[in-house]
């Protein structure tokens, strides 16, 4: 199973394994990840599941659809490196990936 | 140690436990639910789940280790049968007695129902909890005949699920236009038509007189026109009554909800509600109003585990809400309280072909009071800013799609 390392906002490192075909947001939640909130449960319509792709990563985990893109552009504190992590799907080729979380989802 | 019940293992209910141990809440926490499940979702219930696209796993609001990992006492399978304020306990259908120093009401809210004739046929369904969509899963497939009475999102999401797996659907609506009661027109308007486009049928402005039915089968609907609508399963969706019974006995004051302050605070200031049960302030409105949805349960579990724990209240949220219907993400913001008129962006035709993106928003003056959103995240997310800020906007750039959100909202 890929592992993921998730960093919170205070430095506190998660590294869990996540099965294929979740997403980096489920992946968090079903190891008790915090920082992720997920108000929508992965519909793409709140952007509360914020993280911040590591630099090396960028490529790998793809590019941000139109739809996240709009969401994004009015969430709080984005980056270049933002992404809505219920639209990130885990394979083997994310075996490694490192998020990190925003100070607030809200 | 402050002992902390919840009654009502929801999603209101499952994540004011996880607020209370993120927030540092030391005391013992007990959950009790009248569903034998863990906290899981309902909005899948219509869409993903119901269209096999997402497994009992994904619904699950936290996994069964989390509850045992923060030391979260749960009684699934049980309901509470009465709370003494003085005593400050909670009983349990069991008898087992739960002492409290904050008690958490969470109990939600059932299907509305219909007293009508042969209303307690078999294969006559409503959709509230996992057993429901259990059925009504079994019962959804090709060629399958579902008349569905209610035209409000449960009805139209479950419309669109039933024409995915091949269906046949008939929407029975009592008002003239579909979402009467939680959409402005040009969106019922475009729903209908975009449904229509995909098979389904609409009855409107019809009243059900009765369901007819064989050995204790519903195999027909009949209208009060006399017309019989035939079917293999009919799906009630006509709203929700808040599950307020616990509160009203013990003398908590309701109206339509339970009432509760902008902590989510009842009358007694040891208990709290949350959740589709409540009425609760909407600061934005000048009103107090009963919201179904999740934002609002979130919102208010974390006022009452805020309020518990004495950790800094959430910041106050403008209301809002989604559906998914075939390929369109409907998000809507704010409600339509005291306005004068409407924008609208973009182009309400359901028969476009370049894939329908709009968005209409609901004035006063020239301040925003709410915004539906049709595959429109950015008018969703500027437009949920600008109510919350109450900033007046030119309603020119509004309307004009050239003009980007982030313009209208600078």
């Amino acid at each position: 199973m890929p592992k993921i390392t998730y960093i919170e906002f205070n430095g506190t490192e998660h590294a869990v394994d996540v099965r294929n075909g979740l997403t980096v947001m489920e992946g968090a939640i079903k190891n008790n990840v915090p920082g992720i909130d997920a108000d929508c449960g992965g519909a793409c319509a709140c952007a509360t599941c914020h993280v911040y792709v590591d630099e090396a990563w960028r490529e790998k985990t793809g590019k941000a659809s139109t739809m996240e893109e709009s969401m994004l552009d009015f969430a709080q504190n984005v980056e270049p490196n933002s992404r809505l992590s219920c639209q990130i799907k885990v394979t083997d080729a994310l075996d490694g990936l490192i998020v990190r979380m925003p100070e607030e989802q809200h | 140690m402050t002992r902390v019940v919840i009654l009502g293992a929801g999603h209101a209910g499952g994540s004011a436990a996880a607020f209370l141990r993120q927030y540092g809440h030391a005391g013992p926490i007990t959950l009790v639910g009248e569903e034998p499940l863990l906290p899981y979702q309902r909005p899948p219930l219509s869409k993903a789940w119901l269209k096999g696209e997402a497994g009992e796993d994904e619904l699950q609001l936290r996994p069964a280790s989390f509850y045992a990992e923060h030391d979260i006492a749960v009684r699934l399978g049980m309901r509470a049968t009465r709370i003494d304020r003085q005593a400050k306990l909670a009983f349990l259908e069991d008898g087992e007695v739960l002492p409290y120093d904050a008690l958490i009401i969470a109990t939600g809210a059932r299907a509305r129902r219909l007293s009508l004739p042969g209303g307690q046929m078999a294969r006559t369904l409503e959709l509230r909890t996992a057993a429901d969509a259990e059925m009504l899963k079994a019962g959804i497939a090709h060629g399958k005949r579902l008349v569905i009475v209610g035209g409000g999102y449960v009805g139209l999401e479950v419309a669109a699920s039933a024409r995915a797996l091949d269906a046949e659907v008939t929407v029975v609506e009592r008002e003239p236009r579909i979402l009467a009661r939680v959409a402005g027109p040009v969106l019922s308007d475009f729903f209908t038509a975009y449904h229509h486009k995909h098979g389904v049928r609409f009855d409107l402005n019809a009243s059900i007189q009765a369901l007819e039915g064989e050995g204790g089968q519903a195999t027909a609907v009949r209208l009060e026109d006399g017309r019989a609508l035939a079917c293999d399963l009919v799906l009630i969706g006509v709203g929700a009554l808040p599950n307020q019974e616990l509160a009203e006995d013990a003398g908590l004051p309701c109206d339509g909800g339970i009432l509760v302050d902008d902590q989510a605070r009842t009358a007694d200031s040891a208990i709290f509600a949350i959740g589709d049960v409540t009425r609760r302030p909407l600061p934005l409105y000048g009103r107090s109003f009963r919201l179904e949805s999740v934002p609002s349960a979130l919102e208010q579990a974390k006022q009452a585990a805020a309020a518990i724990t004495g950790h800094k209240p959430p910041t106050p949220e403008v209301p809002w809400f989604w559906s998914d219907q075939y390929d369109l993400k409907l998000q809507i913001a704010g409600l339509p309280f005291d306005v004068d008129g409407t924008v609208v962006r973009g182009d309400p035709d359901a028969k476009t072909d370049r894939g329908a993106r709009f968005a209409v928003f609901h004035m006063r003056g020239d301040v925003i009071r709410a915004v539906e959103a049709v595959n429109s995240p950015a008018e969703f997310m500027g437009g949920r800013l600008l109510i919350g800020a109450q900033r007046p906007v030119s309603r020119e750039r509004l309307a004009d799609p050239a003009v980007s959100m982030k313009e209208v909202s600078a």
